[in-house]
């Protein structure tokens, strides 16, 4: 892995946009690395869709806003469009192709389609999907260790609402299983 | 012959003389605040807060600490003072421009809060300090510099009422009206100001004294004809009285 | 192991003040620092302190001028347009010698503008935060954890010189998350304030706060003074940060969010040979002149990086003593400049040189 890995998670908002990069900000953390996690914010911008930058690095960041990702979660079309051209070279791509009926014909970049949205209906895991496309970010460029990833899962995941732990588990490994 | 002291200076009034016009009752006011602090003896857990407008010196005149707070803010700076020191009496003294008019917010929401302070609020119907404008409690038809033709209610508004104002509002303690015109009503007025102390060291909330009072010179009249002018003109638009008085307080004890 | 954890720095804003022994905040709900204020009114009932939601910027501000002029920490926060209306009260806390804590985390102006991060209130904080003959101290982090460090160090200061003194934030600041860790807790020395409004306890004269001074020698003599502290603080506070500026021949000066991406931008010129460096003002009153002291003769151009129109280009003339050129680029309305479109003004520049 590079020093620094650059994530852009984009969607709508109410799709879990920010909590996936939440997870993935404690994972990199977790690894003793330096980040940032920045929410909807910057030029990248647009009204309706929510999107979120986690850098993870091993040096002191310095711009928060990830304008060219190393990897690019897309959660829906209006993203996918709009970002599929800045992931850097030899970076990667993983979009939600239930959601997304394009393909990307770029050929210097490596794209993972899953139909997230339609697994996590099929598995009882209604509003999971971003954790599922989480879990094939994880598996496809291996961005932080899993001990990590479990541990942030489990900080991430609200006292309040342990009984969605377990979902969000099974969500992660059907990602990684992908 | 043995001498007999029948009165002397409240000891929380400092020995600096008032810079107020002849016959201006906001002197008879200070001492009356100064004489309820010597009566409680909590000069030394006093804080008050001074207004802008013709009082806007009297932090020189109180012995207590005093802070001087931007115009009409005053309720604000008392709210800062006693949710940092709860244990101090904070009081505000205030004129109508002040109050109720620059003030209008702070005064409203600091009495829907029920905030455990006391405000003296002196209405004398018009902006003294800046030479006789037309203040929010200035009279129909009354003649102000601003007003030189009368105040036209049609243009100009109607004058506010503060204490019918704020008897509608639950955080208030105490709101009553009284007038520094005769002896009699000095002397309620006392008692009133007593109160509205008195509800503040027993945590019972907001409590408000709205003085009449007179103004001479921006008045163009003599103190006798002043004092007159306030009993045929402002107590009949402004009826002296008790607007809410709650026993218990206005404040839900936890 | 101590557990780390990712904070917000609008919430970092908050539980640093409340570690700094802020026990009263006053606020009026204004985007984006909202999870400033919601952090306080869940903690400060925890520790005994006060959250008062209040009717207006106006008496928040006020709210913090009497709380603070009752001797403990006071504090209120805001976003660009509810700090023009505290500018009342802040001027009135610089013209009676109250210290108290002001957090701006800036939106875009003027007027409502929008929501989105903005560095446009510079020339508020650092010329103008109310009317009269004064300034504040302003702080401007470039990190979560720099928020924490200097929200703490904002507090000391102003208690120190008797002054309000300012957190210059912006909303990608306050929005983003980062590792942050507090100073060891240890016993807290808060300063003693015999100037306080507190009641004399019949043991003292009495305290009078105030900014009225109807004589006008009386008044120029008190300013002359404040100046003469003013005076001090510029001597002995300046703070700022370097990056990259031991060879650099074009120097970035940017503060806060700005900062950030100017790091990023150095760092992507070093790639393609360029001589370029950072000087990150952390104090922007007072203006950190000594960090350009060598700079104006080694350096060869400046750049101001910022999220407005160059509002702090003069301030940067100034300490250069415009013995070099100094250029502006950045984004204004809401816009965060990308670290390309920097690069592409530092190889413009470069090209002159």
């Amino acid at each position: 892995m590079s020093r620094n890995f650059d994530i852009l998670f984009a969607g709508f908002g109410g799709q879990g946009v920010l909590f996936s990069g939440k997870i993935a900000a404690y994972a990199g953390l977790y690894d003793d690395k330096n980040i940032t996690w920045l929410p909807s914010y910057g030029p990248e911008m647009r009204g309706g869709t929510a999107n979120c930058s986690v850098c993870i690095s091993d040096e002191p960041i310095g711009s928060p806003c990830v304008v060219s990702p190393t990897a690019f979660v897309a959660l829906n079309l209006p993203s996918f469009q709009k970002f599929k051209d800045s992931v850097k070279t030899g970076g990667t791509m993983i979009a939600d192709s239930s959601l997304i009926p394009e393909k990307c014909d770029r050929t210097d970049i490596n794209i993972f389609y899953v139909p997230a949205a339609k697994l996590a209906a099929e598995n009882g895991l209604d509003g999971l999907s971003n954790i599922i496309l989480l879990g094939k970010l994880f598996k496809e460029t291996g961005f932080c260790t899993r001990e990590s990833l479990d541990k942030a899962l489990i900080h991430c995941v609200p006292k309040s609402k342990q009984h969605l732990l377990e979902p969000n588990k099974r969500a992660l490994q059907l990602g990684m299983d992908c | 012959m043995e001498e007999k002291k029948i009165f002397s200076r409240p000891h929380a009034l400092t020995d600096i003389p008032f810079h107020y016009c002849a016959g201006c009752t906001h002197g008879i006011i200070h001492r009356l605040v100064a004489e309820v602090i010597d009566e409680l003896g909590c000069e030394g857990h006093t804080v008050g807060v001074s207004p802008v407008g013709c009082a806007v010196m009297n932090y020189d005149y109180f012995g207590c600490d005093m802070i001087e707070a931007p115009h009409g803010r005053a309720p604000a700076v008392a709210t800062g003072i006693k949710r940092a020191r709860p244990e101090n009496v904070v009081f505000t003294y205030q004129g109508d421009g002040d109050l109720a008019a620059i003030g209008t917010a702070e005064t409203v929401h600091a009495a829907t809060r029920g905030e455990n302070i006391t405000i003296i609020f002196v209405n004398n119907t018009i902006y003294g300090m800046t030479g006789g404008q037309m203040a929010p409690t200035s009279l129909p038809g009354q003649i102000t510099q601003t007003t030189p033709y009368g105040r036209d209610v049609n243009s100009a508004g109607y004058p506010v009422r503060i204490c019918e104002l704020l008897s509608s509002l639950d955080g208030v303690a105490l709101a009553q009206r009284t007038a520094v015109d005769t002896v009699k009503n000095v002397n309620e007025t006392k008692k009133a100001i007593r109160k509205a102390f008195q509800n503040q060291i027993d945590g019972k909330g907001f409590s408000i004294v709205e003085v009449l009072s007179t103004c001479p010179t921006n008045w163009g009249m003599n103190p006798i004809q002043a004092l007159d002018w306030l009993r045929e003109n402002m107590i009949p638009y402004y009826p002296l009285g008790v607007y809410k008085d709650e026993e218990k307080g206005a404040r839900l004890k936890k | 192991m101590e557990d780390k954890f990712l904070m917000k720095g609008n919430e970092a804003l908050a539980e640093a003040a409340i570690q700094a022994g802020c026990r009263h905040f006053f606020g009026y709900p204004i985007t984006p620092q909202t999870e400033l204020a919601a952090y306080m009114a869940k903690k400060m009932p925890k520790v005994g302190g006060t959250y008062l939601q209040a009717e207006s910027e106006l008496a928040a501000a006020n709210m913090v001028l009497g709380a603070a002029g009752a001797g403990v920490r006071a504090m209120t926060s805001s976003s660009s347009p509810g700090i023009s209306l505290k500018s009342e009260a802040i001027s009135y806390m610089a013209g009676s010698d109250i210290p108290a804590l002001i957090v701006n985390v800036q939106r875009g102006g003027p007027g409502l503008g929008g929501i989105q991060p903005s560095q446009s209130d510079y020339w508020q904080a650092t010329r103008a935060t109310g009317h009269g003959d004064f300034q504040i101290l302003v702080f401007a982090p470039a990190s979560v954890q720099e928020m924490v460090d200097l929200v703490g160090l904002a507090f000391d200061k102003g208690d120190e010189y008797r002054m309000p003194a300012m957190i210059l934030a912006d909303g990608m600041l306050g929005q983003m998350m980062e590792p942050v860790k507090f100073p060891e807790k240890s016993e807290q020395h808060l300063p003693d304030k015999p100037w306080a409004c507190c009641g004399h306890q019949n043991k003292r004269k009495h305290n009078v706060l105030n900014s009225l001074f109807l004589s006008p020698s009386e008044l120029e003599n008190l300013i002359i003074e404040r100046y003469k502290r003013y005076d001090i603080i510029k001597e002995k506070e300046q703070r700022w940060d370097e990056y990259m500026l031991d060879d650099a021949d074009i120097v970035l000066v940017a503060y806060g969010a700005s900062a950030r991406v100017s790091h990023t931008a150095v760092d992507m010129a070093r790639e393609q040979g360029i001589k370029a460096g950072l000087l990150r003002p952390i104090t922007l009153w007072p203006y950190p002149n000594k960090a350009f002291e060598k700079l104006k003769d080694t350096a060869k151009a400046f750049i101001s990086v910022e999220m407005s129109m160059g509002q702090m280009v003069d301030d940067v003339r100034l300490a250069v003593e415009c013995r070099k050129p100094v250029y502006f680029t950045g984004r204004t309305g809401g816009k965060i400049p990308n670290p390309n479109e920097v690069l592409k003004k530092i190889t413009e520049v470069e090209g002159t040189l």
